[in-house]
């Protein structure tokens, strides 16, 4: 069992889990996830690490609301227990000194990306970050990210941010501009599909952070499997890093989409059990 | 490896002395040998296969006390009892039958116990009619055996029903620290052993219940969690300390426990890498590893889902890939789920088959449809990315390959296509990579496996042992077991002739 320190919501779907896992929070690096259960009857699903603080032995997680585990998660006030809070799994991010890096990141992927600027900051890379965010109501953490980058760009839908726009017109407009060594997109699987197909004319290899269904998150079931170049990976032990031009990305929206009607039974089961 | 074939002259001693003990003598004298032949074998009470093929409550019931002693006078206490021989872990297995034909059941496994940490489960799963059974002298002379795992499982279901489960001795405390890295069958018997000879034992395991293959991929219907559970907790009682969801390798490397002040570790973290065959379709939705599917059946209880979160898919044309007993519990699991067709597709013929005979059996009453010389050439999917189809190719037997059974050949031209909807790819595993990744100098071998003195089960790193599926690339619940009893005899030694303090490093 680890205990909830707090629960915060960073918006309407999307909310930060900070759990006391000190020996979890002390071997943490950028781009390694947690596998999280919240109870006895719950599932174990993978959970971005967005934020960890060894002296006080805590890890944040980022939860973005989808099926019954994370409504159970999104629920949780500090104090509250969860069944299983287990990691760091999957092998770190590559953070080296690479000259300009471009992250990109959507939804959760927003607070995935900041540990991941941090660090490529502190190797000395200009850091470029872009956030998607579809509406004013979903863009958070614009001031964390600036602090660790060189500049913030926002593509968004909302009239706030003219001209209305998806993220891949973004990444051609910066593209365009800049001279960029790496782009690392973190998010729904749709959003790192289109920032891999809108830097391929360009030639800029692009690395993304699958996140598609695990169970026991260390190699041991293969529920993880993406194909790779040609190969099958786990994204669990192999990953979650991938790069985007290499994988089978239809093969991979069907994987990650295959439990939908069971999800949507079990949403309502757990709905009537706790609402009455 | 190959399983132990001789008696070491240790065991021939324990033995002889309980055979030369009067009860023994006048017991044996009880009823003459002939007498004893005459008498037939106990079937092993089971439920009826229409009704239990559609739940997963245990399929066998187990000996009444009365069957039980009769079962056990069928036993001949030979002077040279060969069962032994075929035991990984060297029970005395004439001693504890003969304590059952006495009536004195709770002394059975307390004999048993000696050398057996988990004797309810090895009653259950332990291919016996490959190991104590097949040695055994009356099968030898009437072509049937004495059903020495049927015993075993009756005494410690004996034990255990009655709430008269008794903590053995503990030696005095060594002050000494031994990590034992997951908690399946060997790595539950390094912990009992070491723990017994008074040394702190801490297991660390990477999910949330303990277990290992015996709760994540044996079935409810053959292994009851419950009967995991009560030896868990022995192991508890026993003060092992149990560290759940700590994955070595990632939460914390074998160095930083070492630094920690562990000074011996037991490796056995499995085969857990599932095994694929590399053939097209092989990624489509509905093609589960056998992993992956007990694990979400058994370990996340999908059989009661929605009342558990985790979903599986339910087949109405499941076919399983192999023709192991991974296979067989996969293939009973999915006509447990609904499956109207639930099919075993293997490449060798039924004579090569590796599962455990009681678990054919079961299966083919259950109404398991059985495909041999078959192999699977690609999957077919549908426009979601389904699987719909299998397409496969029949095989022949050739000649022997290097395991001593007939290598399969494909028959040219003999494809054929059938519908499935769910299939599992239970062909094997191999071992898992965490701790090789992780673990500086640890000599691997060539499939990724952790090489070791077989005698010891000691690794190329001073005080880091292994044993089971990590070092053996997928065998049984027994061998890893009697790995472990290697294991923790030699980490013993090594405690105690260790100077005493935590070592810097």
């Amino acid at each position: 069992m680890a205990r909830v320190v707090r629960r915060t919501r960073l918006v309407p779907n999307i909310h930060l889990l900070e759990v006391h896992a000190p020996e979890v929070a002390r071997s943490c690096r950028p781009g390694q996830f947690v596998i999280v259960m919240p109870d006895a009857r719950g599932e174990r699903i993978p959970l971005t690490i967005a934020d960890w603080d060894p002296g006080k032995g805590t890890v944040t997680a980022v939860v973005m609301v989808v099926g019954t585990s994370t409504h159970k998660l999104s629920v949780l006030d500090g104090g509250d227990e969860i069944a299983v809070f287990t990691g760091p799994l999957g092998l770190p991010s590559d953070i080296r000194n690479l000259g300009t890096v471009l992250l990109a990141g959507g939804c959760f992927g927003i607070a995935a990306i900041t540990p991941i600027a941090r660090a490529l900051k502190e190797k000395g890379n200009r850091v470029l970050v872009l956030i998607d965010a579809k509406a004013d109501y979903l863009l958070y953490w614009e001031d964390r990210l600036a602090e660790s980058s060189d500049a913030v760009f926002v593509s968004s839908r909302d009239a706030r941010f003219p001209p209305s726009e998806y993220i891949p017109a973004k990444v051609k407009e910066i593209l365009e501009t800049e001279k960029v060594d790496l782009i690392h997109a973190v998010g729904c699987t749709y959003l790192m599909f289109r920032v891999g197909e809108a830097s391929r004319p360009f030639g800029v290899k692009t690395m993304v952070s699958l996140n598609p269904i695990m169970v026991d998150g260390t190699g041991m079931c293969g529920a993880c499997r993406v194909t790779v170049d040609g190969k099958t990976k786990f994204a669990c032990v192999d990953g979650p890093d991938f790069d985007a031009h290499l994988v089978d990305w239809k093969e991979l929206f069907a994987r990650r989409t295959s439990y939908m009607d069971d999800e949507g039974r079990s949403l309502c089961r757990w709905e009537d059990e706790t609402c009455g | 490896m190959d399983e132990k074939k001789t008696i070491s002259p240790e065991l021939k001693a324990r033995l002889q002395a309980e055979f030369e003990k009067i009860w023994r003598k006048e017991l044996r004298k009880s009823v003459p040998v002939k007498e004893r032949m005459k008498i037939g074998r106990r079937h092993m009470p089971e439920r009826e296969a229409r009704e239990r093929n559609k739940d997963f409550r245990e399929v066998n019931l187990g000996l009444s006390p009365e069957e039980a002693v009769e079962e056990a006078r069928r036993c001949l206490d030979c002077v040279n009892p060969q069962c032994v021989t075929g035991c990984p872990v060297s029970i005395d297995i004439p001693t504890f039958i003969k304590l059952i034909e006495k009536g004195q059941f709770l002394d059975s496994v307390m004999k048993i116990k000696e050398t057996n940490t988990l004797p309810a489960i090895c009653g259950r799963v332990c291919p016996q009619e490959a190991q104590c059974e097949a040695a055994c002298n009356l099968k030898k002379a009437t072509g049937v055996s004495v059903g020495i795992g049927n015993l075993e499982r009756f005494a410690s279901d004996y034990e255990r029903l009655n709430g008269r489960v008794r903590i053995p001795g503990i030696g005095s405390p060594t002050g000494r620290k031994a990590a034992v890295i997951g908690a399946g069958p060997a790595g539950l018997t390094v912990a009992a052993d070491l723990r017994k000879k008074g040394h702190e034992v801490t297991v660390f395991e990477a999910l949330h219940e303990g277990g290992g293959v015996l709760v994540y991929g044996i079935p409810e219907f053959r292994l009851p969690k419950a009967i995991l559970k009560a030896e868990i907790d022995f192991l508890k009682e026993l003060g092992v300390e149990f560290r759940m969801n700590f994955v070595v390798g990632k939460t914390a490397t074998l160095d930083d426990l070492r630094r920690e002040g562990y000074e011996a570790f037991f490796i056995g973290t499995g085969a857990g890498l599932p095994n694929f065959m590399k053939i097209p379709g092989e990624n489509l939705v509905g093609v589960y590893s056998a992993n992956e599917y007990l694990t979400r059946v058994n370990l996340m209880r999908a059989y009661d889902f929605p009342r558990y979160d985790t979903p599986v898919f339910l087949g109405r044309r499941a076919a399983v890939i192999g023709g192991g007993n991974v296979a067989m519990d996969s293939v009973r699991t999915a006509k447990r789920l609904g499956a109207e067709r639930s099919i075993i597709i293997y490449r060798r013929s039924r004579a090569e088959m590796p599962a455990r005979t009681e678990e054919i059996k079961h299966a083919e009453e259950e109404g398991i449809e059985f495909h041999f010389l078959t192999v699977p050439t690609r999957y077919i999917g549908d426009e979601k990315g389904r699987v719909r189809a299998m397409e496969c190719l029949r095989m022949e037997l050739g000649e022997p390959d290097a395991s001593g059974r007939r290598r399969p050949v494909p028959v040219p031209g003999s494809e054929f296509v059938t519908d499935v909807d769910l299939v599992v790819v239970a062909i094997g595993q191999s071992p898992n990579p965490l701790i090789p990744q992780t673990t500086s100098g640890l000599k691997i071998g060539k499939w990724g496996n952790i090489e070791v003195d077989e005698t010891t089960m000691a690794t190329s790193l001073p005080g880091v042992y292994s044993g089971g599926d990590i070092v053996r690339g997928g065998a049984t619940v027994i061998l890893a077991m009697g790995d472990g009893r290697t294991a923790a005899a030699d980490m013993d030694r090594f405690l105690k002739a260790a100077p005493a303090g935590p070592k810097k490093s």
